[in-house]
């Protein structure tokens, strides 16, 4: 009887590991990266592919490095890598994922103490390194494989921000992602089929993700028209990377804050963000810039966003 | 159909229950020794009455206290108290026991009060409740006469059916087949307080159970105890939580749930009322649940308090795999034990042997802020954070999440994907905020 265990209750635990959540979350985002394949072509799975085994191996050499316990086993740095690929356009060289995904794990996750402790989200930093460091590769788009006769390859969002004469996409088209765009980020059908596999299974939550986006289409909806209330919404929440960041990456459990009501407040204030950018800023495309803005603003959320105990009162019992 | 009312958060651990559910009660013939620790209860220790040497008889006062929280002990088995001494605690690790041995003489059991319970006034019911030595058997052990005599008017009284806890299934096999005992304990505890309304709240999966409990109320003709169902939800049995699914009432923070005009009592605690007052037997053997997959005989047992675990092992045949984890009560909040030597005590509901499969040992790493503890909190508090301070020691931090409002159920720890072992820090927080 010597073996036996004493420890604090409770002596059960669920079967939902990190492992399991993550491994589904690479799952998930699996439907969007094969869209992504389909529309660019091999040049899209060349930089997945490179954006992962880079991912894998920093993971793995830091950690041995550091005489850690290795865990690229835990799928996280798995979604990093998938992610990072999603974000970058199909056209860029071999070296782009490769130094994004090294920045994104070594840099953001490690270098703050590894998973659970990361600030800012690791793929969305590696982009936003990507697009500081070498911003001519990240702005060259290619136009899905079956337009090779399209003159001019920006992204909706650009053709409206250069105010570039070219016929805009149809919804539909914008739906199923036959846009120019980056790999991850334009087939909206394969997103929410990923996003409703996570939101079913209770991995992820409608809060952030869906003020994020009615939030946007709101304001879109008053300010982006020629006149107030004369804003093409629709076409402003099809076009650009907002469902993906909405769905994948304004969601990640390390990076945003950890209630419901902390979870509404970030969705509405990427919202805000968003929108701000599109409008006022540099570039046509805003959603991973107000991700991680608001990442910076999680602690301060959470610091204010308490739950409201069980129990509480306004005249708290004397104790 | 309407959804069944509960409380926030919770959980759906896999119960287990089918594990015992099924077996009628059984006793468990009185041992050749026990082990009564002097403290079974929370408030004061109790004073031996008696010597080492002396011959006692089962069901004699050996033990009380005249501090008024606190519960008298009795002789579990008649025969000769053989020292008096530091001995194995389930709850405290170790704590002054009184030993006593079976020396073959058998002197009767005798009922240490014979009034007809229909003649007897509330106050001379408390009396027999006190000096019976009961105190609540869902764990907590709260000595019930103290409760039965609130400083706050009560309207409400509950019978904490819920059972909530996986594995545990005594208090149901005790409802399911003494219905009518445990009513007519519930109708002492009614005539002492007289409240307005009386529920027994039950998990809505316990189906032949609500139906013994309908008929044997309609054939005793007790109208005016209502059944009322409840979703099956970890911790529904907690008190706070079945009085919020129950009245809607919401016990204030750091309040007992007489603040709320409301009482709760546990089934097996309501038996033992009957018991007292209609056989004159006082509290000292219990119905418990011995289950868990490394036991070779599971169910429920009727023991004798101070009963030694190795005995109860022996009796249930041994173990057919081998124990990882020992636990007295269920495995959300019981504890677990290192040693077979330790006596079964008035609080005990369950003793649990537990194998690696059901344990999942994985260790714990870095809280990935998933917010899945804060979700399923019943008190609403913010687990994780609480957890995050406590690791780099900034309990300064921790204390502004109120861990003194939980009610240590578990539940965060159980949901947590990265097996932190929250409930310890919370302990600790709240060392530091007393
Ligand atoms: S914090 Fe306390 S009350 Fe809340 S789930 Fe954890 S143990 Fe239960
Ligand atoms: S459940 Fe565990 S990992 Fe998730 S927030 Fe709570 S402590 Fe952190």
């Amino acid at each position: 009887m010597n073996s036996l265990i004493v420890s604090v209750s409770p002596h059960i635990k669920t079967k939902d590991s990190c492992k399991r959540i993550m491994w589904s979350v690479v799952l998930a985002l699996i439907p969007t990266g094969c869209a992504g394949v389909f529309i660019f072509g091999l040049s899209a799975l060349k930089v997945i592919i490179v954006s992962l085994i880079t991912a894998l191996l920093t993971e793995a050499i830091i950690q041995k490095l550091r005489h850690k316990k290795t865990t690229i086993s835990d799928g996280s740095c798995f979604i990093t890598g998938l992610l990072l690929a999603y974000n970058l356009p199909p056209s860029v060289p071999w070296w782009i994922p490769a130094l994004g995904s090294f920045f994104a794990i070594a840099i953001v996750k490690h270098s703050f103490g590894g998973l659970g402790h990361n600030i800012f989200n690791p793929a969305l930093a590696g982009r936003a390194f990507l697009v500081a460091s070498s911003p001519r590769f990240m702005t060259n788009w290619t136009p899905p494989r079956w337009q090779i006769d399209t003159l001019t390859t920006a992204t909706p969002l650009g053709i409206i921000k250069e105010k570039i004469s070219h016929p805009l996409p149809s919804y539909l088209q914008l739906f199923l992602g036959d846009r120019g765009g980056c790999i991850g980020e334009v087939c909206i059908l394969a997103i929410i089929c990923g996003a409703l596999f996570l939101l079913c299974k209770g991995y992820i939550h409608w809060y952030t993700p869906f003020t994020f986006i009615f939030t946007l289409g709101i304001l879109s909806w008053m300010f982006m028209g020629n006149t107030l209330f004369k804003g093409n919404w629709l076409f402003h929440l099809l076009s650009g990377g907002l469902f993906l960041g909405a769905f994948f990456m304004a969601t990640d459990y390390v990076t945003t804050p950890l209630t419901r009501r902390g979870q509404i407040i970030f969705g509405f204030g990427c919202g805000i963000l968003t929108f701000l950018i599109r409008k006022f800023g540099g570039y046509p495309e805003g959603v991973s810039y107000s991700i991680l803005i608001m990442n910076a603003f999680t602690p301060l959320i959470d610091r204010y966003t308490k739950t409201k105990k069980f129990g509480y009162t306004k005249t708290p019992n004397p104790k | 159909m309407f959804f069944k009312k509960t409380f926030p958060g919770g959980i759906h651990p896999p119960t287990y229950k089918n594990l015992t559910q099924n077996y009628p009660l059984e006793e468990i013939p009185s041992p050749q020794k026990v082990v009564l620790p002097l403290i079974q209860h929370s408030g004061s220790p109790a004073e031996p009455l008696v010597k080492p040497e002396e011959v006692v008889s089962m069901g004699q006062k050996i033990a009380s206290s005249d501090k008024y929280i606190s519960a008298p002990i009795h002789a579990s088995i008649s025969g000769k108290v053989s020292k008096i001494d530091y001995f194995n605690h389930p709850i405290l690790g170790k704590s002054l026991a009184i030993f006593i041995e079976d020396t073959g003489v058998h002197p009767d059991f005798i009922p240490f009060t014979k009034e007809n319970p229909e003649n007897l006034s509330p106050p001379e019911l408390k009396k027999i409740i006190q000096e019976a030595g009961i105190v609540g058997l869902g764990g907590a052990g709260f000595p019930t006469h103290v409760k039965l005599s609130s400083p706050k008017p009560i309207d409400t009284l509950i019978l904490n059916a819920a059972e909530c806890e996986p594995y545990l299934t005594c208090d149901e096999r005790l409802l399911q087949e003494k219905p009518i005992e445990v009513f007519k304990g519930l109708e002492i505890i009614i005539k002492i307080i007289s409240p307005k309304s009386v529920f027994i709240g039950i998990e809505d999966n316990k189906k032949e159970l609500i139906k013994t409990i309908e008929e044997n109320l309609h054939k005793l003709g007790l109208n005016k105890i209502k059944t009322f169902i409840l979703k099956t939800k970890y911790p529904q049995g907690g008190e706070k939580q079945l009085i919020k699914a129950i009245t809607g009432r919401i016990v204030p923070s750091g309040g007992l749930p007489f603040d709320v005009g409301t009482l709760v009592h546990n089934v097996g605690t309501v038996f033992a009322v009957y018991e007292a007052v209609y056989l004159g037997k006082p509290l000292y053997e219990r119905i418990i649940t011995i289950s868990g997959k490394a036991i070779k005989k599971r169910g429920n047992f009727k023991v004798k308090m101070g009963t030694l675990l190795s005995d109860i092992v022996e009796y249930c045949g041994g173990f057919i795999k081998e124990p990882k984890k020992i636990i007295f009560g269920g495995p959300m909040m019981g504890i677990a034990q290192w040693s077979l030597d330790t006596p079964i005590i008035k609080g005990t509901s369950g003793v649990l042997f537990l194998t690696d499969e059901e344990l999942n040992l994985e260790n714990s790493t870095a809280c990935i802020r998933c917010g899945k503890c804060i979700e399923v909190c019943p008190m609403q508090i913010m687990p994780a954070s609480i957890g995050l301070a406590g690791e780099y020691n900034k309990w300064n931090i921790a204390k502004e999440y109120s861990p003194l409002d939980c009610i240590e159920c578990g539940a965060c720890s159980y949901i947590c994907p990265t097996r932190r072992d929250l409930v310890q820090f919370i302990k600790l927080a709240k060392q530091f905020t007393r």
